[in-house]
């Protein structure tokens, strides 16, 4: 109980005090889950949409997988992209490893199956309902698609929200691939694994409020941007 | 959507734009090494007199060999003499260079239910520890500081074995956390302990059998692996930790008011 | 442009899951009026409009249009029983069309402004079409089939949910586009509906086309026993 007061004074002294160290790390945080939430919804959104509209034969596969996926120990993704991003694995030429780019990509492995699983869920109800009338207006298949990314970007937001989520707050994977190299690859996650490590449970703790504070404060600015739209439904 | 998409520009500009200007390498050390804390002395100065930024990775002495068999880093800096001479046979590195040595101790509850007070040497500390079949934390991953516990057991003429003996797999923080958790003997690096922050009920029980005796050696990965290897700055680096002003900060490092490591490159073969 | 009539069906039969929906189905339709098709519940009006638009596939027999299939494709709408309603304002739900067709934004919003007014939602562009009552989605609906200027569009029981206000505004925008030259393909329920807009009516009886005639003709007097029997309101299986 001592330690958990100790970690909160700590805490504000760090925040008020705006440490260099501390920001460069926040900063370092938000710049490789944002990244990865990007690239992922990059490559989620259109997924969802298209296994939302088309019906082919892997279909139902494709979407076990997806959700099976959803499962993945973070850590596992990272031994796996480690040993590809290694300079003795095939992509080792990249000199990837070790690098905010590595943790990216892991953290994009990691992010997609949960945004589109979530994604398409949403999109295949609403294509549910506008399957009648796009079909009657001859629509192509890549207009579809961005009229249900379009209209339906209030649960892609969602569904982005829990990417984030899963991204700022794992660990697994970054500390393989990224090695939580101090002023380089080093983010609020692993720098809380290298202090309780070292058994300073005050700083860790301190660090740990402020990636809470960090969550939730993302979480109410996407959901304040979101509610600029004049539309209403959801 | 494109809120997210500036901000997000904003802070990778900010990031990439910044460490363009030094040179990098990469050096994986041990756990033991980076908890002493005398790398946040070391790495300013290093930057400061040659200009290179060296980028640390902290992980056990048989991943940070590893890395350097893959080529993934570009020296290591390790203390397990054995392992590092293989490396060299295996060809990953062309030589070491012996830098700075510090010593284990043994760690324990202050009730000292085995006895190690008062021990003879690091054998007898053993013995005792075995014969009252006390917790016992041992690092278990592959180490330096696990290789140089297994070996002391050896010497001591036994293998450990029972649930009294807790190999955790672990760095030397964690496993220090655990034996803190479960009031355990563990044999820890003198510069981690004095570091530790959550000491709890333990105590320094033994320590000064030259036994415990603890080398660190720097070995620059071989070059012939290829040329994303930064040879040059390893070699500048090599120059850099071998010389006066290396000697005099190793040497003038305190922790607690007591020192830690003691300087000896070019003194040994 | 070519014209879409005359339509010629052949054959047409449409199977689910074993039941037989409509067919076979022999039909051949001018380019000119408004075409009313009525029947008893369950008859296959919807199935029969569907089949037509080329929404609902066939499982035996064909659709001809006098124009290459595509082109008849892209030159049609359709207006469902429950108006789908994008989710999005009342301007582009309206726009939507103009925009698939590449026309430019702001002109697309000219038009779908100009079609506001005329449908009584001048008011409402900017707001969502979701909160709008099932009268002024329907006219949404319609005007959003109008605006691209089809020359054909089907209706499946436009004002089965709607209020005398909300059937009159619609019968008055059908009226309108008909004159205009629009062709018209419309089921109903309401007998006095048809009676005031049909100038042929389709008489479907479990799926298939039993008596097609002029209007004035059929309701002064139907050919069929049972197309009787259904105008003087009785239950006809």
């Amino acid at each position: 109980m001592g330690d958990l007061w100790q970690g909160m004074v700590q805490a504000v002294g760090l925040l008020i005090a705006l440490d260099a160290d501390l920001v460069e790390i926040t900063l370092r945080s938000l710049y490789v889950t944002l990244s990865a939430l990007i690239i992922a919804a990059l490559i989620s959104f259109p997924l969802a949409a298209l296994i939302s509209i088309r019906r082919f034969r892997l279909r139902r596969i494709t979407i076990a997988v997806l959700n099976a996926l959803m499962g993945l120990p973070p850590v596992v993704v990272g031994l796996i992209v480690y040993v590809f991003l290694s300079r003795a694995g095939p992509l080792g030429v990249l000199g990837l490893l070790f690098t905010p780019t590595a943790m990216i990509i892991a953290q994009v492995i990691l992010i997609v199956p949960l945004v589109a699983s979530i994604a398409h869920q949403s999109l295949r109800d609403l294509w549910a309902d506008y399957h009648d009338l796009l079909i009657s207006m001859n629509t192509t298949a890549g207009q579809r698609m961005r009229t249900l990314i379009w209209d339906g970007r209030r649960a892609l937001l969602t569904a982005a929200l829990a990417g984030f989520g899963r991204g700022i707050g794992e660990v697994g994977a970054i500390m393989v691939v990224g090695g939580n190299i101090d002023h380089a690859t080093r983010v609020l996650t692993t720098a809380i694994a290298l202090e309780t490590g070292k058994g300073d449970f005050a700083l860790a703790l301190a660090l740990g409020f402020i990636l809470i504070s960090l969550a939730i404060a993302v979480n109410l600015a996407i959901h304040w941007l979101g509610r600029t739209e004049s539309g209403r439904r959801w | 959507m494109k809120m997210k998409r500036w901000i997000t520009g904003a802070f990778a500009a900010l990031l990439l734009a910044a460490p363009a200007m030094a040179d990098e390498m990469k050096m994986a050390v041990t756990t033991s090494f980076e908890n002493s804390g005398l790398a946040e002395v070391l790495l300013p100065a290093i930057r400061q007199d040659t200009g290179i930024e060296v980028q640390l990775l902290v992980v056990g002495t048989g991943q940070a060999l590893k890395l350097g068999a893959a080529g993934d880093v570009d020296a290591v800096l390790v203390h397990a003499r054995k392992a590092e001479e293989k490396f060299i046979a295996q060809g990953h590195a062309t030589h070491r260079t012996e830098i700075m040595y510090n010593d284990f101790v043994f760690i324990g509850p202050a009730s000292d239910p085995a006895g190690v007070v008062g021990s003879q040497s690091a054998a007898d500390a053993l013995r005792a520890i075995a014969a009252a079949r006390a917790d016992f934390i041992s690092r278990g991953d592959d180490s330096g500081t696990d290789k140089k516990e297994k070996s002391l057991w050896t010497a001591a003429g036994m293998t450990p074995e029972g649930t009294w003996y807790k190999p955790v797999g672990a760095g030397m923080g964690k496993a220090l956390n655990v034996a803190a958790g479960m009031g355990a003997y563990i044999m820890s690096d003198r510069a981690t302990w004095l570091k530790f922050a959550n000491k709890g009920k333990l105590k320094l029980l033994y320590a000064g059998d030259p036994a415990l005796f603890n080398q660190y050696a720097y070995l620059p990965v071989n070059p012939a692996k290829g040329d994303y290897i930064k040879a040059d700055l390893a070699r500048e680096l090599e120059r850099w930790l071998v010389s006066d002003r290396a000697k005099e900060i190793i040497n003038g490092y305190r922790l607690n008011g007591e020192r830690l490591f003691t300087f000896n490159a070019g003194q040994s073969g | 442009m070519s014209a879409l009539f005359p339509l010629v069906v052949r054959g047409a039969t449409v199977r689910r899951r074993g039941a037989r929906l409509i067919g076979p189905v022999d039909l051949t339709l001018g380019g000119a009026g408004l075409t009313i098709v009525i029947g008893p519940n369950g008859a296959g009006k919807t199935t029969l409009l569907k089949a037509l638009h080329g929404i609902e596939r066939l499982s035996e027999g064909a659709v001809r249009w006098a124009c290459p299939t595509p082109e008849a494709r892209r030159r049609q709408a359709f207006v469902f029983q429950t108006p789908v309603m994008l989710r999005r304002s009342v301007r582009d739900n309206l726009a939507y069309p103009l925009r698939l067709r590449g026309v430019s934004r702001a002109e697309a919003r000219a038009r779908a402004a100009d079609w506001a007014g005329r449908i009584a939602l001048g008011e409402a562009l900017r707001r969502h079409a979701t909160v709008l009552s099932g009268g002024e989605r329907q006219k949404l609906a319609l005007a959003r089939a109008l605006i691209g200027d089809p020359a054909l569009v089907f209706l499946d029981e436009p004002c089965a949910s709607l209020d005398g206000r909300a059937t009159r505004a619609i019968e008055a925008l059908l009226r309108e586009a008909a004159a205009a030259g629009t062709r018209i393909i419309m089921s109903t329920h309401d007998m006095g509906q048809a009676r005031r807009l049909a100038t042929d009516v389709l008489f479907l009886l479990h799926g298939q086309v039993i008596e097609h005639s002029e209007a004035a003709r059929f309701f002064a007097r139907a050919e069929t026993p049972e197309a009787r029997a259904f105008l003087d309101g009785k239950i006809v299986d």
